[in-house]
């Protein structure tokens, strides 16, 4: 067969997870990330990212709201899929899924943005009408209590719900690591530092999308870049970037040191097969250059200079984050568990798990940001937003 | 109360929208059950296989019979049981080459290496005794019976997939017409009537032996007793129930 080389157990050659299972730990880390970077304001008040708050929110609900489509999609039997919230398995890691998914867009994000926009909800609501009129009314749940008093109580309420929400991010993508962390039979997989790899790379996707989110809405709305803004999300992302380097760094030094059975095999995997995608693409591209720049870019006087950096940083770490998720998902089956040879994953165009679908489900989660924005404007209007016109 | 047409009506339709998902239900809590063979106890058994390295010659009969019993894709990379041949070059063990054209369903074309150590290893779903796949699938589709055999219900799983990532053996392949995960069932339907499985009844040489551990009578007590058998991947602490003699240290 095309493709192979060496021996694969005959069952093996097939790739059973494609590019929608690459989608997965892409989408829900963009997620885990964007809402990070929105609890940084509101519970460690991190004033300057002010003005990206409710865009963080509403990115990481649009990508929530997409994040399972992939995995449906690539069910054998999508139908059954609800087998899982009836019937769980309890030893299985993958059927807690559904549980964390929901607790985390039901229970935090769907929560603390209705909290955060209810002041304005209600004030559309009193204000429009027609099918507007009650679209808003639902939003309020029928509710159109905005006296300084319940404000203060949907303050309060918020931010329980954003310190509760940290620990929510932080498991739904460290459990998503634990996915392929625990499956023993796959050394490139099973590593306790799988969770915390994911967690820290989904923090530093989250963040660098919600950067070069807030400059295309800064852009698109012809309004000046605060750069005070810009330039702190810019230095976290290179904290959390770092953190994340150091952490695979480890588990590069620890497996090359340590050097087991699979090592060899693994070695030559990522020389070859996956050259491109791992040395070329994640490490060099997508984590050393934007390291490079956001690091410069400290030294740079000009605003406009330090924007382009921003920018080239951030598509560059999303390109590099994409390239990991491939390099875990893909890389995981190139190898046999013969540790004897190597296979060919084949992606194909316009089937059920092909690039078109993958394209599309890429670009879904802009369309319904695209939505939430229209829905629930992000950026403060005349009637100000609930804490700015809280009594102080 | 007398019992009029009405309240027979009403208790009739009662009954029967209650029977409908109290039947629907119930096939819920049997799917999966062991125990549909008449007058078959699983509880008194403990099946595992024996695999006699020295006794196969590579015919592949057994890959062919188990394709035609269970009706497995005859279609390339679908295989319940296959053959692999090792060629272990002595001054090189820690690199053999391994072929297994077909799953070694046609047999195998003859080899012009000389000077190497040539064998057949026939393998199987090992029955774990710990088995990862049915600790990883989320709704329970892949379980063990009371038996020892890991089965798997085609009208439950999801076709996910985990279980074929979470097997070390690459025993498990996803079924192309049923779209669900699917394996080695030990010829369940067979064993459960007293019958061998397809592999080792049509096995020449007598390489395959299907054994029942909770038979104290069983020749499989002896043949461990007496033998120095091996199982695959030990580290992986799967326990499986498919033990090799003659196992060379090359095989993974």
């Amino acid at each position: 067969m095309d493709g192979i080389q060496g021996f694969m157990y005959p069952n093996e050659m097939e790739l059973q997870w494609g590019l929608l299972i690459v989608l997965y730990p892409f989408i829900t880390g963009l997620v885990a990330g964007a809402f990070i970077l929105a609890s940084l304001e509101r519970v460690f008040d991190v004033q300057a990212v002010k003005p990206t708050y409710r865009l963080a929110l509403l990115t990481a609900l649009a990508f929530m709201l997409v994040a399972p489509l992939p995995l449906q999609l690539h069910l054998g039997h999508p139908e059954r899929s609800f087998e899982m919230y009836l019937t769980p398995h309890t030893t299985s890691a993958m059927a807690m899924f559904g549980f964390v998914y929901l607790w985390y867009l039901m229970a935090v994000l769907v929560v603390e943005i209705w909290l955060e926009y209810r002041k304005e909800i209600v004030v559309a609501w009193q204000q429009s009408s027609g099918l507007k009129r009650m679209a808003y009314g639902v939003l309020a749940l029928g509710s159109s209590n905005i006296s300084p008093e319940s404000l203060r109580v949907d303050d309060r309420v918020g931010r329980l719900v954003t310190i509760v929400g940290i620990p929510s991010a932080f498991l739904l993508h460290g459990y998503v690591g634990f996915i392929f962390g625990s499956v023993k039979a796959n050394p490139w997989w099973s590593t306790p530092m799988m969770p915390i790899v994911f967690l820290f790379s989904a923090i530093v996707s989250g963040v660098a999308l919600v950067m070069l989110m807030y400059l295309v809405m800064t852009w698109y709305r012809k309004v000046p870049v605060d750069m005070r803004c810009l330039d702190t999300i810019a230095r976290y992302l290179l904290y959390a970037f770092v953190i994340d380097l150091s952490l695979e760094l480890l588990d590069l030094a620890h497996r090359i040191y340590e050097a087991d059975e699979s090592f060899k095999t693994l070695d030559f995997m990522v020389h070859t097969r996956l050259f491109l995608s791992q040395i070329v693409l994640q490490m060099v591209v997508g984590t050393l250059v934007p390291i490079a720049l956001l690091v410069f870019a400290r030294v740079v006087r000009s605003a406009r200079v330090r924007r382009v950096m921003y920018v080239m940083a951030g598509v560059l770490t999303l390109v590099g984050i994409f390239a990991m998720r491939w390099n875990v998902v893909i890389g995981g089956q190139l190898f046999s568990k013969s540790f004897l040879g190597y296979t060919t994953y084949k992606l194909e165009f316009a089937t059920r798990e092909g690039l078109g679908v993958s394209l599309a489900l890429l670009v879904l989660p802009f369309v319904v940001l695209a939505g939430l924005v229209r829905l629930l404007p992000p950026w403060p209007d005349a009637s100000g937003g609930r804490r700015d016109s809280l009594p102080s | 109360m007398p019992f009029d047409r009405r309240a027979f009506l009403q208790q009739t339709g009662k009954l029967l929208v209650l029977t409908a998902p109290a039947a629907a239900a119930w096939d819920y809590v049997i799917a999966g059950e062991a125990d549909k063979a008449p007058g078959y106890d699983a509880a008194a058994h403990w099946w595992a296989m024996i695999i006699d390295v020295e006794q196969c010659i590579g015919c592949g009969r057994c890959v062919q019979a188990c394709k035609a019993e269970n009706g497995v894709s005859l279609e390339p990379h679908y295989f319940r049981t296959w053959v692999e041949r090792y060629q272990i070059d002595p001054d090189d063990p820690e690199h053999p080459y391994v072929d297994s054209p077909n799953g070694g369903y046609d047999g195998f074309p003859e080899t012009t290496k000389a000077g190497v150590k040539t064998f057949f290893v026939p393998k199987l779903c090992n029955q774990c005794a710990d088995s990862p796949c049915v600790q990883v699938c989320p709704v329970g589709a892949t379980f063990q019976t009371p038996d020892g055999v890991v089965l798997v219900d085609k009208d439950y799983c999801l076709g996910c997939r985990y279980c074929v990532q979470a097997c070390p053996y690459g025993c498990r392949y996803i079924n192309p017409e049923t779209h669900t995960a699917d394996k080695c069932t030990l010829c369940y339907h067979r064993i459960t009537k007293g019958l061998q499985t397809a592999c080792v009844e049509v096995c020449p040489t007598g390489a395959r032996y299907l054994g029942d551990l909770k038979n104290p009578n069983d020749p499989i007590h002896e043949f461990l007793r007496t033998h120095k058998v091996q199982v695959l991947k030990p580290q992986m602490a799967t326990h499986p129930k498919t033990f090799y003699n003659g196992l060379d240290g090359a095989v993974r």
